[in-house]
């Protein structure tokens, strides 16, 4: 695939290119969980690699999160660097323990004895009507845990690149991909590899407010930008693209220059990862706002079927502009 | 029904512009509180209330430029009901029960706190923007950095700090020309050894703290204090009715402002403050008198002035009179001169001060006098 010059590619077929590649370069990489197998993923980012790489990487595991996550434990610490999908952010909560007690925790407990070089990819996020139970964004809840690194790719080409640089990282990463981006399309550099992901990005500059977010919401925040550039307002987009650790370094800069902020999550506002991110701006960038905090969240609802209440139910470009409109003057951006 | 009309803070003053009311409709005032500030060619200038009572209403708003004598405000006297429904007596609409007149205040105080955003906070405190008094743009009504740097911007525009010069240059020329114009002048001049009081002051000074010293400058005021209440001929003022003694020794103390300009603000009974008062006093007027913040009646009651060119390096100068007192003192440099001390020539230091008096009010015996009993009083620093 990675030919020529930019090729136009899928959010799914970055991540199935990154996957390709891991299994390429390192022989001590193997996918498995539910589905990934014959069926090809239940997003079908897996599709066709069974076929490429053989039953033995490129494991259908049985319905039972607790299992195959330890199992995957088990593998990291024994030497080899597995992939894990768990099929949806809901089911990972059946590998709670695996994952907060267990990967999380070993390099702390063994003194640095042993360490977990596992990657758990995971679809999170609504907006395809799944319903409650396969549409809720718990990253923030993982993002609490420390010992864990989460990551969130929001574009092409963090799709294509976090998967090896998480491979490489020694302990323990969750990849968040958000199942609406999936079908997302966009041009992948030729050579597209390896991207940081330690620093958060700025993929938008603007100079009247910041607009923090993530993952999924991304493409929604950077739509409202636009409108709001219609109004003269021109807003900063930041993409975390790491949720723990937060790069604060980059979101501080950007609230000094623009001195406003809004965070878009599309988790729930009650215990947010929102709500961490505007108390750290407070902490230490307090007496640089002209304006107070807000935050877009998901209404505080289990996310509903129906698509009209689906859409209500999540943040949506609207609900950004009409927040950075209550926090910018009118005509009065400088 | 008390009527407090815009004050006339010096023989210089034409006209004021009001800052903003300390006190509103309904506060109770006692005599001496701060009731406004008003802003002259000489800065921000505290106004004091003599009456006592309650705000009944404020006449001018803030920002308006007024003739001395205006009406500012209508105080209602201890014991007076409230006033007729007429004009403005807007006090009394939030609250129906008249018992608890003074309640509302707190209430209106919290509702009237500006929102300032903290980055405007600060940009305020940069600027030396007050945030009192700056139009809101921002979420809820809130202030922003923009408003500070909008109103900061304004205030450079029209009133900037070379344009308060110069009005104060004009203010102060009109004064000492009306001086020099109507006053008679008379010059007397004197050197005074200062021997004693300076071994009296290193000695003084040697218990003190650093921050306690005090300065020959001290000395100088009280003993010219001591001096107006022997001479009271030279302490007070010239009106059309002729010569008024002071109430009181208030000097005025001829202090240079940073950027140019010169006020002469008073320190009250001097004749009856110790120097430890004195100095502290003085050091408050002069911290006042440079930051704004003077008070009227300070401005407004000196008897007699007070300037000291010592420090410049000048060594004997002739002052005009700041009407409508009567008199000022000139003091010079403390200089080292040979001195004929009982029969023999000593190295002594000395310092130069001159009279200058209003020779429709006094003369020059009675100035000579006034200088003799400074002089008299510098002999004997250990009862000033």
């Amino acid at each position: 695939m990675a030919s020529p010059p930019a090729d136009r590619v899928t959010y799914r077929e970055a991540v199935r290119e990154a996957i390709r590649e891991a299994l390429l370069r390192d022989p001590r990489v193997f996918l498995m969980g539910e589905d990934v197998g014959r069926y090809g993923g239940a997003y079908a980012v897996s599709k066709g690699l069974l076929a490429e790489f053989g039953p033995e990487r490129i494991r259908d595991t049985p319905l039972s999160e607790s299992t195959f996550v330890g199992a995957g434990i088990g593998a990291a610490l024994g030497g080899t660097r597995p992939i894990v999908e768990v099929m949806t952010v809901n089911f990972s909560l059946l590998a709670l323990d695996q994952i907060v007690n267990n990967a999380a925790t070993i390099r702390h407990m063994s003194g640095g004895g042993f360490s977990v070089p596992l990657v758990i990819r995971m679809a999170t996020g609504a907006g395809r009507q799944l319903a409650a139970q396969h549409a809720h964004s718990l990253e923030g809840w993982f993002a609490h845990v420390p010992g864990l690194r989460i990551v969130t790719p929001a574009t092409i080409e963090d799709a294509r690149g976090m998967l090896w640089t998480a491979l490489e990282n020694p302990d323990p990463v969750l990849i968040f991909e958000h199942q609406a981006l999936y079908n997302l399309e966009g041009e992948l550099p030729a050579g597209a590899g390896a991207v940081d992901i330690d620093r958060a990005a700025v993929r938008r500059p603007g100079r009247d407010v910041t607009l923090v977010t993530y993952g999924g919401t991304l493409v929604k925040t950077l739509a409202a930008a636009e409108t709001l550039a219609g109004e003269n307002i021109h807003a900063e987009v930041i993409d975390l693209r790491t949720l723990r650790p937060l790069d604060m370094d980059t979101v501080l800069a950007s609230v000094r220059k623009t001195r406003r902020v809004v965070v878009v999550d599309e988790g729930w506002r009650s215990g947010s990862l929102a709500g961490e991110i505007l108390a750290r701006i407070a902490e230490s960038a307090f007496y640089d706002l002209d304006a107070p905090v807000r935050r877009v969240c998901s209404a505080e609802v289990p996310i509903p079927y129906p698509k009209h209440l689906e859409d209500a139910a999540l943040p949506q470009p609207a609900a950004v502009v009409e927040a950075v409109r209550a926090l910018v003057p009118a005509g009065a951006a400088a | 029904m008390i009527e407090f009309r815009m004050p006339s803070l010096g023989a210089d003053m034409e006209a004021g512009t009001l800052v903003e009311w300390v006190k509103k409709p309904g506060d109770p005032v006692a005599r001496g509180d701060i009731i406004a500030v008003v802003d002259t060619e000489k800065g921000a200038i505290e106004i004091e209330v003599f009456d006592a009572g309650v705000i009944e209403s404020t006449v001018v708003e803030p920002g308006a430029k007024v003739p001395v004598g205006t009406l500012l405000a209508v105080i209602r006297a201890p014991g007076e009901g409230p006033g007729a429904p007429a004009a403005g007596a807007a006090a009394s609409a939030a609250a129906p029960q008249p018992p608890s007149a003074a309640a509302p205040s707190p209430a209106a105080a919290i509702v009237t706190r500006a929102r300032v955003s903290p980055a405007a906070r600060k940009r305020a405190g940069e600027l030396q923007v007050d945030v009192g008094a700056i139009e809101a743009s921002g979420p809820d009504g809130s202030i922003t950095v923009a408003d500070v740097e909008r109103a900061a911007a304004r205030r450079r525009a029209p009133a900037a700090p070379a344009d308060r010069a110069t009005s104060m240059r004009g203010a102060i020329g009109a004064a000492m020309a009306r001086a020099k114009r109507e006053i008679p002048h008379l010059y007397l001049t004197t050197t005074v050894d200062l021997s004693r009081s300076l071994a009296w002051l290193t000695a003084e000074n040697q218990r003190r703290a650093v921050a306690d010293r005090l300065l020959p400058v001290v000395l100088f005021i009280k003993a010219a204090a001591r001096a107006c209440v022997e001479v009271p001929a030279v302490n007070g003022f010239w009106t059309e009715s002729g010569f008024t003694a002071g109430a009181g020794v208030h000097i005025g103390c001829a202090i240079a402002l940073r950027g140019g300009g010169l006020v002469a603000p008073a320190l009250h009974d001097v004749d009856r403050k110790p120097l430890d008062v004195l100095a502290r006093e003085l050091a408050d007027l002069v911290k006042r008198a440079r930051a704004g913040g003077l008070r009227s009646s300070e401005m407004s009651d000196a008897t007699i002035t007070v300037t000291n060119l010592g420090d410049l390096g000048v060594e004997s100068a002739y002052a005009i009179i700041h009407p409508p007192q009567v008199a000022i003192l000139a003091v010079g440099r403390v200089v080292e001169r040979p001195w004929v001390a009982e029969g023999r020539i000593e190295p002594r230091s000395v310092v130069s001060m001159s009279v200058s008096a209003d020779h429709r009010a006094t003369d020059g015996r009675e100035a000579g006098l006034f200088l003799a009993a400074i002089d008299r009083a510098l002999q004997a620093p250990e009862s000033l």
